[in-house]
């Protein structure tokens, strides 16, 4: 009789311990275990689409990364899918993006941490928060109605711009304008955030010795945040590179290399946007968007790659 | 000739300022000249009829109501699994190759361009399950955008939870999950719900996911239809479904109506505005909710 009630009280231990704890505890973890599940899938999809291109349709893949010959429905010929134009489009936009956002991101985040942190607590913070919340399609828009006619009227001044073909105000550097607005408050944030948790000491330590605070900032504080500052700019190149509405509505899609910054060009995201659309499914021109798409995909993950080998090297600050 | 310190140091105070005036102008500009434009559409009749892409004057309600729409479908889906998977990482998992892995796996979701994501959708779940364009494969391929993001605003409003506050809990014979789901997550809620209207923003401006998803048409509806598997009804989701933002950039790319720049012009001050809505909220629903819930341990 003892055994079994206690076998009994044992069965019901074990069944409270199933309703309080362990069924919320397995489920919990399958959704953890679900976001590999996730990863995975996607990757592999997008993979095997994107490796049709080679596999199937024999396209050479040193073609399709260098070769400039985009012409995947066979208009002039055989069929040749060089994706050189946009690969090229796009790393010249996000490079040009960087340039103009870097230096005012970090100007904001010294502001931000140095100069006031009251206003940049209470004022921009909260602006720069509010940007990162305004949809790429407004920026295109803004781009579009006042960024366009503006640099449409500097380029018909200008004397070494092909006035036939590119007074439209379409170009790259009307997209990379758009995109340094974009990609501006990931870099002040992470930039912020590394000012943020550098230990006192070192701005004490500057100022005892007789350091003016702008010496500080140059000499000490931004060397010293200098991997927390650059995990910021590669993420923000990573959100320009990956940029698709905004930077197609202001670019132009042009199928030729641009020559000056004034010319129309073309990205990766872009002529996914304009072409897929199109693209009849299974066929070489619909096979090679994918490709791009894929090579988006190993870009992105490459940046998350840097972006921890940075943080590992500047871990001797902390 | 060297400059002197001080003055070197005078010059760039004021850059600083000059900067930092520049981006409160810049925003100011931005959201002032969106709403200056399209404030001639900023009425209740734009903001209820059809769009329409052959005459003047259509309006922009279903496009407004797909987007709405949308962000509770996706909320829907992802904030249970993103609040699971976050509970998962802030209690349950251990530091192992599986943790690793898991966070290395919301790193790279995360970072994901959207179009790609939006491929994603459309080839899974546009092509292979046969549905075509519709509301809810938009709302699926969003949910993989903020899933990454859900879990983390999760992962961090409960490991911002006092440890007393757990431990507390746990030392009057309360099991892990109970503490978890009865003592930590009321906890989290000022945290969470600040993230999660931020999120529910980025939801409502998302279009490079939903332009190969929910596609680029999707009218006429009748509102006065409420039989959710009807394809007019505005609450099916297995319909075309056009987002206020992916009208936004249709207008711009294949607008045929003669007015399709003042159409865009009072979407894109709507959409503007909707932002500031999201972000405002966020910040008052933050405070009131964390004097709230959270009393005054987390000051």
């Amino acid at each position: 009789m003892s055994v079994n009630r206690s076998v009994n009280s044992k069965a019901k231990k074990s069944i409270h311990y199933l309703k309080t704890e362990l069924l919320g505890r397995t489920s919990v973890t399958f959704f953890g275990m679900f976001l590999i599940i996730l990863t995975i899938s996607l990757v592999f999809f997008i993979a095997s689409k994107g490796l049709a291109t080679f596999i199937q349709d024999k396209q050479s893949p040193i073609e399709f990364l260098f070769s400039d010959k985009w012409d995947p429905i066979g208009d002039k010929g055989e069929p040749t899918v060089g994706a050189l134009v946009f690969i090229f489009g796009s790393i010249s936009i996000s490079m040009l993006a960087l340039m103009i956002s870097t230096p005012f991101s970090i100007a904001i985040s010294i502001f931000i941490t140095e100069i006031s942190p009251r206003l940049g607590k209470k004022i921009l913070q909260p602006v720069i928060e509010i940007f990162v919340g305004i949809p790429s399609v407004a920026y295109g828009w803004v781009g579009l109605t006042v960024l366009v006619p503006f640099v449409s009227k500097i380029t018909s001044t200008l004397p070494f711009v092909d006035q036939s073909i590119n007074t439209t105000g379409k170009s790259l550097i009307t997209g990379a304008m758009v995109l340094s607005i974009m990609i501006f408050p990931t870099i002040a944030s992470v930039a912020v955030d590394a000012l943020k948790s550098l230990p006192g000491d070192y701005k004490e330590a500057s100022f005892a010795i007789g350091a003016t605070r702008w010496q500080t900032i140059r000499h000490v504080l931004v060397p010293a945040a200098l991997p927390g500052i650059l995990t910021g700019v590669v993420l923000g190149l990573a959100r320009a590179f990956g940029e698709a509405l905004a930077v197609q509505m202001v670019i132009g899609n042009n199928m030729l290399f641009p020559k000056t910054i004034f010319d129309r060009a073309n990205t990766i995201t872009s002529v996914i946007t304009m072409e897929m659309g199109n693209a009849v499914s299974g066929t070489l021109e619909s096979n090679a968007l994918w490709s791009l798409a894929f090579l988006l995909l190993i870009i992105s993950f490459l940046f998350i790659v840097i972006i921890h080998k940075i943080g590992a090297k500047g871990s001797f600050i902390k | 000739m060297r400059i002197k310190p001080q003055i070197a140091d005078k010059i760039a105070t004021t850059i600083f300022n000059i900067v930092a005036g520049i981006l409160v102008l810049l925003l100011v500009f931005f959201a002032g000249y969106l709403i200056y434009r399209g404030k001639s559409k900023l009425n209740l009749d734009f903001l209820t009829s059809e769009p329409n892409s052959i005459e003047a004057g259509g309006g922009i309600g279903p496009p407004l109501f797909n987007s709405i729409y949308m962000v509770v479908l996706s909320m829907a889906i992802s904030l249970p699994i993103g609040l699971a998977a976050g509970i998962y990482m802030a209690e349950y998992a251990k530091p192992s190759k599986v943790t690793k892995m898991i966070r290395f796996c919301i790193e790279a979701l995360a970072s994901l361009p959207s179009i790609v994501i939006g491929l994603f959708g459309f080839l899974v779940f546009v092509q292979m399950t046969g549905w075509s364009f519709n509301l809810l494969s938009g709302a699926l391929a969003v949910s993989l955008l903020n899933l990454p993001v859900i879990t983390r605003i999760s992962e961090d409003a409960v490991r911002n939870v006092p440890l007393s506050v757990k431990e507390a809990s746990l030392a009057l014979g309360a099991t892990h999950w109970q503490t978890i789901v009865k003592v930590m997550i009321p906890c989290a809620i000022p945290g969470l719900v600040t993230g999660l209207i931020l999120t529910s923003g980025r939801v409502f401006g998302e279009a490079a996911a939903l332009i190969f998803t929910s596609g680029v048409s999707g009218y006429p509806l009748d509102f006065t239809n409420f039989n959710p598997f009807d394809s007019s009804s505005p609450l099916n989701p297995f319909r075309p479904a056009e987002t206020l933002a992916v009208f936004i950039w249709k207008v711009n790319s294949e607008g045929t109506a003669p007015d399709a720049r003042t159409v865009a012009d009072g979407a894109a001050a709507v959409l503007i505005i909707c932002v500031f809505i999201f972000n405002i909220a966020s910040r008052v629903f933050g405070t009131l909710l964390n004097k709230r819930f959270a009393g005054k341990t987390n000051n």
